[in-house]
């Protein structure tokens, strides 16, 4: 048998028996008891470990909901209020699933920050942020069927707004959108498949890109708040000398940061489950209902910010292009630029700590318009508010086209040579 | 745990914000106290009395109320359940949707979400707004909901209440879109109850509608005191862990330079 380098050290024993095996220490090393994260990590690479937890806590209460979920256009409500009411601690698992279907947004939003913020994205780590981009976008379709299921009327008309976009789609358009529903509008046809989507399809698809994710981060190594590689000064025995090792160190930080996440966490589930109507809205207490449209049909808070853009092409472009098509192909275009981005960013530094102000200014700018159109797209559109969301709109855009331009035009300051403190 | 405090406020703001659901009426505050469990007593009593009649609870069930509320069950079976039903059974009744949208314009919508739907202010106003207009089929418009097809089914207990309109001089026309500029003017209206026509005085009907709406928010959220307790216990526990977890960290990171 040939020998295993990084086997146990034990000569015998249950550990020695599975190394021989299979190579359990040498993926502990290598992921974990040797695996080297810069030192200076701050409280921003803390996001990452979130939205792993929030994935677990959304696949464990997933699997007890549908244990007790009916999916059906005539059940489905009902077992939802099943879940409530009769089924023992049914509420807290479905708060649980629902807040953290916010949360997950949330950290993953403050994650992505931080990439923008500390060049995280950039050579050598494109692909990183490429299997994160598919993630992100994955999750997004994965709220989205999973907004329909408890067939409140709100996630009825919801699903119908979102799904007759494609309608907006030349030619292929109507019949696109009659092929994604199975049925001529929303139905329990449409239910059935998104509910499929929902606990089988999408779930493999996305722990498949988390894994995706986690492997080429570990072959890259992480970056970190200065920008600079930590593999460019090594020990004797070729360890980074500004590394430590994952675990114990990060594993035991990363718990403080778990338990406020978690402190935040059940604050909401135990006294603010509906947040106010933002993490489960009004009209979803009443089953849908096809001949009532709610009053004020909007998006849950996390895909608001892409909905204002679609609301902010009213105007048809040059007369070539519907203005709802264009809408879609706006909103379509702020999420496919995120993918590019890598490739935007010329700058020859990666931390915001060492970019000059123009890149500053830009991403304020950026997060700004980000936070403004969230909040345009959560509440009815008025004449002004439109206007606004065309600006923001604009901005949002000319962050990344005008990226590679001031990225390279700025002064930015000397690199240190070894990492600073914090 | 200043850190804490400012959370808990940020929570509570935005959670007062409400998502943009515009019924755009003056709303009476229903001031309901979820701790007073004997106005939920009571609350149950009107509610099976004036409304189970025509509107469901379907996924309420008596014996969780009984429980919740503190009710004991025989008394439930002998004065709350007028049916066949079995305690443990949920709050439905008889009537057939194709006969009711016939007699009302519109079935009766199940009431069990009715609060978490319309808010406890809404029920409560609504229920306190209804007042004689001999052009709608049962004689009674509302004030909350125009045109309604619910009859006033408390006119016993609250008596004939009117509206009573006037025209107060205003120019205003800028911040109110009331005003009828051509006249300088808008019409003021307000809700009359006609003195003794009614089994109750107009106080003690608007605590008999606070109980009931009492009792309609406890069928919405029947978790809600459960919930708290739990949440409080999870809360001290997840800090005393928290706290743990940051000397943890620090004694590991005493080696880190």
């Amino acid at each position: 048998m040939a020998a295993n380098p990084n086997r146990s050290k034990s000569e015998t024993g249950l550990m020695r028996w599975i190394d021989d095996r299979f190579p359990l220490t040498q993926m502990w090393e290598n992921h974990m008891s040797k695996y080297y994260v810069p030192k200076n990590f701050n409280m921003w690479y803390i996001f990452g470990v979130l939205s792993l937890l929030v994935l677990v806590n959304q696949l464990l209460t997933g699997v007890w909901l549908t244990m007790s979920y009916e999916p059906t256009a005539e059940g489905a409500f009902a077992s939802i209020e099943y879940i409530m009411r009769d089924v023992e601690m049914g509420w807290i698992i479905r708060y649980m699933h629902s807040t953290g279907a916010s949360a997950f947004f949330a950290v993953v939003y403050l994650h992505m920050f931080r990439s923008l913020m500390y060049g995280s994205y950039q050579k050598p780590r494109e692909l990183i942020w490429l299997f994160g981009m598919c993630i992100y976008l994955v999750l997004m379709a994965e709220g989205f069927f999973g907004y329909l299921l408890p067939w409140g009327n709100m996630s009825y008309w919801g699903a119908q707004v979102i799904v007759s976009l494609f309608s907006a789609i030349p030619i292929v358009g109507e019949d696109l959108a009659q092929w994604i529903r199975g049925d001529y509008l929303i139905s329990g046809i449409t239910l059935n498949r998104f509910f499929s989507l929902h606990v089988i399809a999408l779930p493999i698809v996305l722990i498949g890109l988390v894994v995706l994710h986690l492997i080429a981060l570990h072959e890259t190594g992480s970056n970190n708040p200065d920008g600079i590689e930590i593999k460019d000064h090594k020990d004797a025995n070729g360890v980074p000398v500004d590394g430590i090792p994952m675990h114990p160190y990060f594993v035991v930080k990363d718990l403080v940061g778990i338990g406020v996440f978690l402190i935040i966490f059940c604050m909401i589930i135990f006294f603010f489950p509906e947040m106010g109507g933002y993490f489960i809205e009004k009209p979803n207490y009443e089953p849908a209902n096809p001949l009532k449209t709610p009053e004020h049909i909007a998006p849950v808070w996390y895909y608001t910010p892409f909905y204002a853009m679609l609301r902010a092409c009213t105007f048809n472009f040059w007369g070539m292009v519907d203005a709802k098509f264009f809408g879609v192909i706006i909103m379509a275009g702020a999420i496919a630029i995120l993918f590019v981005l890598p490739w935007l960013d010329r700058s020859p530094v990666r931390s915001m700590r060492y970019k000059g102000w123009l890149s500053r200014i830009w991403l304020g700018v950026f997060v700004i318009c980000f936070i403004v159109l969230g909040v345009l797209g959560a509440i009815p559109a008025t004449e002004e508010r439109t206007l606004m969301a065309q600006v923001a709109t604009w901005l949002y855009f000319l962050f990344f086209i005008l990226m590679p331009f001031y990225t390279r035009m700025e002064a930015t300051k000397a690199l240190p040579d070894r990492i600073t403190g914090k | 745990m200043k850190k804490l405090i400012l959370l808990w406020a940020a929570l509570l703001i935005i959670q007062s914000l409400q998502a943009a659901t515009s019924f755009d009426v003056n709303l009476q505050d229903a001031r309901i106290d979820e701790q007073d469990q004997q106005s939920r007593q009571r609350g149950m009593k009107t509610f099976v009395n004036y409304c189970l009649g025509c509107h469901s609870a379907k996924y309420q069930r008596y014996e969780r109320a009984a429980e919740d509320l503190g009710i004991p069950k025989d008394l439930v079976l002998e004065h709350l359940i007028f049916s066949d039903q079995k305690v443990g059974e949920q709050m439905t009744n008889t009537m057939q949707p194709d006969q009711a949208a016939k007699w009302f314009g519109a079935i009766p919508p199940d009431l069990t979400n009715a609060v978490n739907l319309r808010g406890a202010d809404w029920i409560y106003s609504y229920l306190l707004g209804f007042y004689v207009d001999n052009s709608r089929p049962y004689g009674v418009n509302n004030a909350v909901f125009q045109n309604v097809g619910m009859p006033n089914v408390m006119s016993e207990l609250q008596g004939i209440q009117e509206q009573v309109c006037e025209t107060v001089p205003s120019n205003d026309k800028q911040n109110d879109p009331e005003v009828d500029s051509l006249i300088n003017s808008k019409v003021r209206c307000k809700l009359q109850i006609q003195p003794d026509t009614g089994t109750m005085s107009p106080a003690e009907f608007e605590h008999t509608v606070r109980d009931l709406t009492n009792f309609m928010d406890y069928i919405s959220n029947p978790n809600t005191e459960t919930s708290r307790r739990i949440g409080v216990y999870t809360i001290i526990f997840l800090l005393l862990l928290t706290t743990l977890f940051y000397f943890l960290y620090k004694e590991y990171w005493r080696d880190v330079k």
